[in-house]
């Protein structure tokens, strides 16, 4: 049994009332759930205020570059497909910088969970549009709104068919432990979008905002079903779902490399019988 | 004199002049004798001129040569284009619709012999012919690409090859090239630089490789990928460059023996990763492969200009390696070096090298593969002082590296500015710490410097300086001028940083006149030796046309540097 304890307590770097707190607090939760210690977790951000998260418990750690967690985490995986491996970035690094890598990790499908910190701003740049901000949003940089529309994280998970497709809320702490260790168990690349208020840059979409829009799925969705998943991946604006909307089992991107059934690669001996036959088929 | 016979296939892409080209070498190294195969190519997959040419003979040969001596025209371009490099006994061999009416010229009625997507194999036949191959190695060299799975495609090749024999022994004239007994009777591989690279890679204990396909870096990867699974590497095509090298420092900071292989354009892109992997202190091997820039440049063609960029790439300070293999063998045994002491100094490790010798073969030795020492990657967890600390300040500024997940410890690696722990930090204290750490690793990086090789007598009169792929071309070139009674040397740099002085001025002091050559416009390497030592080499020989050095050239502009007071 692992408990919340042994994750630890650290000083942080978030301002008061930052939606952070919470999802920290959550994903201390789920990894407790599903009976993992630290030494089993790989945590990989990119930069960010939600990209210092992995700074603030213990686990293994690799705190990347801005947009580049995804490939540093599918090396990793890779490498050795048995950590467990979390990718913690904000909506900046994430569907921004590393928009690239999310598109072709959902593609690839590796057993690893995706955690995007969705505050609709940046954060640590202070205060200008994020990928996933309003339109009309205002800030120094956009001082006469931003003028695209918001990208739809979920919407664009789901038509590409990745396995598991989540929205939580930084304010809903005990849903979203839930969603992240469904995410955690879930055998495939599993998404989940967390929205979070910023208390600092957006006075948009505020804790109050969110509760006025916010609402939880219930039993009567099917993440199974693609068709209403799409529907409600769809439905961002006045009322904004909460919980799992897509989920299917699919191939795992790892298993095509035999070599990785046995274990790490750093286990792995070079075969010596192998080498003699590659250098002979140049003979 | 030797025996030194250039022949060059010319035609279109899609005529099938490599699979000659390649299927000949392989049956003249089997018969026993030298060969120094190049290729030159146009960016597109069908027509454009392009060549295969094969130095054969006694050798060894390290360089390619100008003038032909037979020229196998797929085209009435070849023919034009390539003429006026013939030597006065060469043969000419080319279809009879576009044959010229000169000595020494084969005029092959192909219709006859066969349909037109076999006249490449009947070219192949009359080639052998003229050699004086015996058929059956010939034959064995295309079953061998065949394989048996196609018996038809077997016996129509079979059939317009012994057709092509029977033509040729009434239809070619006299001529000096039959060869006579091989010159080497053990068992030889024919690789090129890239091929040489790629098995120095797997015999290192390389584990993982991403890549993004650029031209001429991709080779080295496909050849990891023909055997990726009998070595048990992964091997990833990722979505763009920057993906590349972030997943081979993902994979490395998970315990995988990891590289990648790009060319410049693809390397602008890793720049930041080049820079993270030394902040994280994780190892990785990158591999640029030289085309000529700037931008998308000449793709399929030589250049050695990134010199500097491969120094500077990545903001920042911090320690790295940079070798420049300048020969087959040296691609192999170089990349199996850079792969230990990318794990060995926690820190990048390039490779550099070029389209000349990514796409150059020799016959060379086998590999001692009991020599070899795989890499391993990580220290075991007993090994480590507990609590333990990813980046515990040390003398050599080597910290244990453990991986993540193969013990209870913790491994927190950050490219933020970080403590002995690994997490963030503004201290700047700490600061001062850290960037001094990752110096000292310098050190390690100048004990283990390979130093430059001087070919001939220190104090010569002439020293010709060189790095990387033109080793060969200089070393012609120097045996050429010692031939006349010169007293020449030549001092070749097969890792270009850090340069330990030591290693070197007192050669360059003792010389007389100095000729840098290098393939670039603006003497990148002569300078960087001037800034490190403070010796001007004022002299240089430079190629950035976009083909490689040949001695002929060498000698050419030496000729004008010499007439200068």
């Amino acid at each position: 049994m692992t408990s919340i304890e042994e994750y630890g307590k650290y000083e942080t770097a978030w301002c008061p009332g930052c939606g952070n707190f919470g999802i920290l607090n959550s994903l201390k939760h789920a990894l407790v759930a599903c009976e993992l210690q630290p030494h089993q977790v790989l945590l990989v951000s990119g930069i960010g205020q939600a990209a210092k998260t992995p700074h603030y418990l213990k686990a293994n750690v690799f705190n990347g570059l801005h947009g580049r967690s995804l490939p540093v985490a599918i090396g990793a995986k890779l490498a050795n497909p048995e950590l467990t491996v979390i990718v913690e970035s904000g909506d900046g690094c994430m569907y921004g910088e590393g928009g690239n890598h999310f598109l072709a990790a959902l593609r690839r499908n590796l057993n690893l969970t995706i955690l995007a910190h969705d505050n609709r701003v940046y954060g640590l740049t202070k205060g200008q549009a994020s990928p996933t901000s309003e339109q009309g949003f205002v800030t120094k940089a956009q001082p006469h709104g931003a003028f695209a529309p918001p990208f739809n994280p979920v919407a664009v998970a789901v038509t590409m068919g990745a396995s598991f497709v989540a929205r939580g809320y930084a304010g809903l702490p005990e849903h979203l432990a839930d969603l992240i260790a469904q995410a955690i168990r879930h055998r495939g690349t599993s998404l989940v979008d967390i929205l979070q208020p910023c208390v600092s840059f957006n006075k948009v979409n505020t804790y109050q905002w969110y509760k006025e829009h916010c609402y939880e799925l219930g039993e009567d969705h099917d993440p199974a079903d693609h068709d209403q998943a799409l529907r409600i991946a769809l439905e961002f604006g006045e009322r904004i779902p909460l919980g799992v909307i897509s989920k299917k089992e699919k191939p795992l991107f790892e298993e095509q490399f035999a070599v990785l059934k046995n274990g790490p690669l750093a286990r792995q001996e070079v075969s010596r019988e192998g080498l003699r036959q590659v250098m002979q088929s140049y003979l | 004199m030797s025996l030194d016979i250039h022949l060059l296939i010319g035609g279109e892409a899609g005529q099938g002049l490599v699979t000659i080209g390649q299927l000949l070498s392989k049956a003249l190294v089997r018969a026993g004798y030298e060969v120094f195969v190049s290729q030159s190519y146009h960016s597109r997959i069908r027509g454009g001129h392009n060549t295969f040419a094969i130095r054969l003979g006694a050798g060894p040969f390290f360089a390619p040569r100008v003038s032909i001596d037979i020229l196998v025209a797929l085209n009435a371009e070849t023919v034009a284009l390539h003429r006026g490099q013939l030597t006065g006994r060469a043969l000419l061999v080319a279809d009879v619709s576009f044959a010229p009416d000169l000595p020494g010229v084969i005029a092959v009625p192909f219709a006859e012999l066969g349909p037109e997507q076999l006249w490449n194999t009947a070219a192949l036949a009359l080639l052998g012919n003229i050699l004086g191959l015996p058929s059956e190695a010939l034959y064995q060299a295309v079953e061998g690409m065949l394989g048996k799975k196609h018996p038809e495609a077997l016996a129509e090749n079979r059939e317009i090859m012994e057709k092509s024999r029977e033509w040729a022994a009434t239809h070619v004239p006299e001529h000096g090239f039959a060869l006579t007994g091989g010159v080497s009777a053990a068992d030889r591989l024919l690789l090129n630089g890239n091929q040489a690279i790629a098995l120095g890679a797997l015999a290192g204990g390389l584990k993982f490789c991403a890549f993004y396909p650029m031209t001429p870096a991709t080779s080295i990867v496909l050849e990891l990928i023909t055997h990726a699974e009998v070595m048990g590497c992964v091997i990833e095509q990722a979505e763009d460059e920057i993906a590349a090298i972030n997943m081979a420092i993902g994979a490395a900071f998970a315990g995988a023996v990891s590289m990648v292989a790009t060319s410049g354009g693809g390397f602008a892109l890793m720049a930041e990763g080049v820079s993270l992997a030394a902040m994280t202190e994780t190892p990785v091997l990158i591999v640029v492969a030289q085309r000529p820039g700037p931008a998308t440049g000449m793709p399929t063609r030589t250049e050695q200009a990134d010199l500097e960029f491969v120094l500077h790439a990545g903001h920042g300070e911090f320690p790295r390696a940079i070798f420049a293999p300048g020969s087959i063998e040296a691609c192999f045994d170089l990349t199996q070096k850079a792969l230990a002491l990318a794990e060995q100094s926690q820190s990048p490790i390039f490779l550099l090298t070029d389209q000349f010798l990514a796409d150059s073969s020799r016959p060379i030795a086998p590999f001692d593969l009991a020599a070899i020492t795989p890499v391993k990657a990580g220290v075991e967890p007993d090994a480590v002082a507990i609590p333990y600390q990813r980046y515990r300040f040390t003398d050599s500024g080597l910290s244990p590296r453990l991986l993540p997940g193969m013990s209870r410890q913790l491994v927190v690696a950050d490219s933020d500015e970080h403590d002995e722990e690994g997490h963030i930090s503004e201290d700047h204290g700490v600061r001062i710490g850290m960037v001094e750490k990752r110096l000292r690793k310098c050190e390690l990086l100048k004990q283990e410097a390979v130093a430059p090789a001087l070919s001939g007598e220190k104090g010569a009169d002439l020293l010709f300086v060189c790095w990387g792929s033109s080793l060969g071309p200089v070393q012609e070139a120097a045996a050429v001028l010692r031939g006349q009674g010169r007293k020449v040397a030549s001092l070749h740099f097969s890792q270009v940083w850090p340069l330990v002085l030591d290693q070197f001025l007192d050669i360059l002091q003792g010389a007389g006149r100095i000729v840098c050559v290098e393939g670039n416009a603006t003497g990148q390497f002569a300078r960087l030796i001037q800034r490190e030592t403070g010796f001007a080499i004022p002299e240089r020989i430079a190629r950035y046309d976009g083909l490689p050095f040949t001695a002929r050239y060498i000698l050419e502009r030496l000729a004008a540097v010499e007439e200068r007071p």
